[in-house]
């Protein structure tokens, strides 16, 4: 009984435009903010900051990227590893060549990067759709992941072509521990996250919708196409970017540009579409499911069926699990488990009364 | 000039290897309107069925390993796996999905990929694997000495069997039953049904068709390259020749992959050089999207008005 | 009538429109004055949605010239056509899909609109007063098409009838001089029909909007209409008053198929 909404009214359109316009989702937000932006820091050992909340928060926000120009802009693309790949080694390139650089400014500026590359491979879609586009955007994938290998001035001529990230100081604090690093990354994908929702809920994210769903019908109405479309693969590369900037300084510390492989950019579209196409809320869903799901197999197969099968067994398992589950939620619920949270907070709003 | 046509025949000759792949895609495309993202892993699964059962046939029943039994048992056993596999994702994946948006049955068919992938490696094993065609990859000899030129025989019978599918697939198309019926759910699903064509079954057809081409490209691939899972990159690299060529047209294909194999090989051997080489990799998508902003329908493609 | 028509505001001289070999208008004139209620009407495939879809610019004709308030357009896209306050609705009811119906509605609003993507981002100070300012005008027009309870419904979940209005609803929040509509009335019964003409009888009278209007109901037509225009695979067979249009022998052998 404590999911009630008798007696909140809402009297003003700003009121009735909230993100959580229900009182209990308005605590349960702050209180989840709390929890994993104070609480989980403090008690959650190494392991999970590390291997887990940290990559997931960060692949969360690559997914809010892709799910900007995906979900909301209709304008699909396999090559958001691509743009994670600029993003990162923007930001090296940024705080090796330029003293004193501060860490945020250097994040700001890679996203930057990834926006600007992100607009000149969506020039294509102003006159390509459909498959079509999704295959352009492989251009993007390989070439710019060639550029990153072949010129090796962007790794700033390391003879293997990995990077190891600097130290992230951010006013004169450092943040080695993973701790630090957690409550870094949980800070800046907040903030990211609560723009790309407002974003989505104004006038830019109508525009980006009615692109999506029809592109004539826009154009008449006055959005125009090349307008909306590159501002989307702007703000889409962009998220990736600072993605792709806390994923090397944040998470693994090294990175190489083939690390930012055409399986990495599947891996975000399967978050999108298992977490909820077209959702801010699913892109956190997708990239914890998509994260968690093979350290859970890691562990559930050998338990169940003993170390006979091998690592490979288990691995090509995780394909099939993976592909299998991509099949399942497009034909059982294409809006994924965004959509499967939503009609259960309907269902309390109700409860106990059914109907 | 000797040098120049040799790299221009090679990458033709590659470049028909593209379209064998292309044309899986074609075929399911026209049908059902579905971009088959798992055409590659169809082309890996069936290779490495086709080695597996050559592996499996001698050791397990008895019979003469590398004799001709042997090759055309497994050949059926391969080609009959990949109808099962084409049936299965029939009903499984696409009755399911029917009047979906074109993008989700893309975006399902990537899933497929995954699960093909791995099926296939749980199946038969990651190992790289040798197949034997009986073909060897060595110069034509009268080309090499009489004009100096280097044309392998493996490739140019690589072209000989692309181009008789290619007839084949043709023919089957213009004057049987089903190539009728085909057709008529390639123009529309909907007036295809209301004339009492059963869509399914046309369906499970074209998937075991595509099925069978993939085992052909597979094959050819393979004695190649080896089979391994490297196969299921050729498939991306007929994601160009389709941009070039238009997804519905079989003609379309073969020149797209002919323009794409040749150009690529041109562009590796002569622009390469300049800025480091491994061009290849991505050349193709390039060459593709800069033909798509001048034509967007593609080579054979039709203009298509929006109507509102 | 009472009403009084004004000025030629749309003016097409010669418009001619191929696609292909294919002949979708010939040599075609045509004028719009202010404030009139202004039908096209004949056989299907006779050219009218080509007519509207040259008119805001989706299509554009391979001859002639248009004049829009005496200014001759050249090539024009349709967001200038939309920005030149033209606005319209689609046959086949081209909503967004994925949307709310206010949602939809309030992309009508989209031109009014001048914040910017970074204070969408923000979402604060002008960004939301902004919105909720527009929202104020669409409520308005939300509670005159009477489609309050449905405003945050997805309009894929809508029928027919209530997605036209919608769509009608759409068009009218960015306040056209001009309303293009495209068979509103088609596929509705009897009494969604007369809802429907009296909304489109009070946005003429109450905003004073243009309407160009494509309909097969021919009562509806000779009733409501100002002046009639009649086209015949492409080209124009008549044009004039409802009365002189109903009895001009070409428009009737086109439509009873009459012996010449």
């Amino acid at each position: 009984m404590l999911y009630r909404e008798a007696g909140q009214f809402r009297t003003s359109y700003a009121e009735d435009g909230r993100i959580f316009p229900i009182r209990q989702d308005r605590i349960g937000f702050a209180l989840l903010l709390l929890v994993f932006g104070v609480a989980v820091p403090l008690l959650a050992n190494e392991y999970w900051l590390k291997a887990i909340l940290t990559p997931v928060l960060i692949f969360s926000l690559a997914a809010i990227g892709l799910n900007i120009l995906t979900g909301y802009a209709g304008q699909l693309s396999l090559g958001s590893a691509a743009f994670m790949a600029v993003g990162a080694f923007a930001a090296y390139n940024f705080i090796l060549r330029v003293d004193g650089m501060p860490f945020l400014l250097a994040l700001a500026l890679a996203g930057l990067a990834a926006a600007l590359v992100g607009v000149l491979f969506g020039l294509p879609s102003l006159r390509i759709k459909g498959f079509y586009l999704a295959v352009a955007t492989l251009a993007a994938q390989f070439f710019i992941v060639w550029v990153l290998v072949k010129f090796p001035w962007f790794s700033n001529y390391s003879s293997s072509g990995v990077v190891t990230a600097q130290e992230v100081v951010i006013l004169g604090y450092a943040f080695v521990s993973p701790e630090a690093r957690y409550v870094l990354t949980f800070a800046v994908v907040a903030v990211l996250a609560l723009a790309a929702k407002n974003l989505v809920r104004s006038a830019t994210g109508r525009a980006w919708m009615a692109v999506r769903d029809m592109d004539v019908a826009a154009q008449v109405i006055g959005f125009r196409l090349m307008r909306t479309k590159l501002l989307a693969f702007a703000v889409s590369s962009f998220y990736c970017g600072v993605a792709g900037a806390l994923y090397a300084y944040t998470y693994i510390g090294t990175v190489e540009p083939e690390g930012f492989n055409l399986d990495l950019s599947f891996k975000i579209l399967f978050m999108i579409i298992i977490g909820g196409v077209g959702s801010i809320m699913g892109s956190f869903l997708g990239a914890a499911f998509i994260v968690l799901l093979p350290i859970l197999l890691d562990n559930l197969v050998p338990a169940l069926f003993g170390n006979a099968l091998g690592a490979g067994f288990v691995s090509n398992l995780q394909l099939m699990i993976f592909g299998g589950l991509i099949i399942f939620f497009l034909i059982v619920e294409p809006h994924g488990l965004a959509r499967l949270w939503q009609i259960a907070k309907e269902k309390l709003r109700l409860w106990p009364f059914p109907h | 000039m000797q040098f120049f046509i040799e790299v221009l025949i090679g990458g033709l000759l590659s470049g028909v290897m593209y379209a064998l792949v292309a044309l899986g895609f074609v075929l399911i495309y026209k049908a059902s309107g579905v971009f088959n993202f798992a055409q590659g892993a169809m082309v890996f699964f069936a290779a490495l069925s086709f080695v597996g059962f050559q592996e499996v046939l001698p050791a397990r029943f008895g019979l003469e390993a590398g004799s001709a039994a042997v090759f055309w048992l497994s050949f059926l056993l391969a080609f009959a796996t990949m109808v099962v596999l084409g049936i299965a994702t029939e009903r499984i994946v696409l009755r399911p999905l029917v009047n979906q948006p074109p993008i989700t049955l893309f975006m399902a068919t990537i899933g497929l990929t995954y699960v093909v992938e791995g099926l296939a490696q749980m199946t038969w094993g990651a190992n790289v694997r040798g197949l034997e065609l009986g073909i060897m990859d060595e110069p034509i000899a009268w080309l090499m000495d009489d004009y100096g030129i280097g044309v392998s025989k493996f490739d140019l019978f690589a072209a000989g069997v692309a181009a008789s599918l290619v007839a084949l697939l043709a023919l089957l198309f213009q004057y049987t039953k089903v190539g009728r019926a085909l057709r008529a759910v390639a123009d529309d699903h909907q007036a295809a049904l209301s004339i009492g064509i059963p869509l399914q079954t046309i369906w499970r057809v074209v998937w075991a068709v595509a099925g069978f081409v993939a085992l052909v490209a597979g094959m050819i691939w393979g004695a190649r390259n080896g089979v391994q899972f490297a196969l299921t990159f050729t498939a991306l690299k007929a994601l160009p020749v389709l941009i070039l060529g238009g997804f519905t047209s079989v003609p379309g294909a073969i020149v797209g992959g002919l323009i794409i194999g040749a150009s690529e090989k041109l562009a590796e051997v002569y622009v390469g050089p300049l800025v480091g080489g491994g061009i290849e990799g991505w050349f193709p998508y390039m060459l593709a999207l800069a033909f798509l902003l001048v034509r967007p329908e593609g080579l054979f493609g039709e203009r298509h008005i929006d109507r509102v | 009538m009472a009403r009084q028509s004004g000025e030629v505001i749309v003016d097409l001289r010669n418009i001619s429109l191929r696609f292909g070999g294919v002949k979708a208008l010939t040599d075609i004139s045509f004028d719009v004055r202010e404030h009139e209620i202004r039908s096209i009407i004949g056989p299907n495939g006779a050219g009218k949605s080509s007519m509207l879809n040259v008119i805001n610019g989706v299509y554009h004709p391979q001859e002639g010239q248009i004049h829009f308030r005496g200014q001759l357009r050249r090539r024009m896209e349709p967001h200038h056509a939309a920005e030149q306050g033209i606005a319209r609705t689609f046959q086949n009811i081209a909503l967004f899909k994925g949307m709310t119906v206010l949602d939809n509605i309030m992309t009508g609003r989209a031109l009014k609109m001048r914040c910017n993507f970074l204070q969408h981002a923000f979402y604060w100070g002008a960004a939301q007063r902004e919105e909720a300012a527009h929202r104020l005008k669409v409520e308005e027009i939300i509670e005159f098409l009477e489609i309050q309870s449905i405003r945050k419904t997805p309009v894929g979940r809508l029928p027919y009838g209530l997605q036209k209005r919608v769509e009608l609803a759409r068009a009218l929040a960015a306040e056209p001089h001009i309303l293009l509509l495209d068979e509103p009335m088609a596929g509705m019964n009897v009494e969604e029909k007369q809802d429907m003409c009296r909304f489109i009888l009070d946005v003429n009278d109450h905003y004073g909007t243009t309407i160009v209007l494509i309909e097969h109901d021919m009562g509806v037509v000779m009733d409501i209409s100002d002046r009639v225009v009649v086209l015949d695979y492409g080209r124009k067979i008549g044009d004039g008053l409802p009365d002189e249009v109903k009895g001009n022998p070409e428009v009737i052998a086109a439509y009873l198929g009459a012996a010449h």
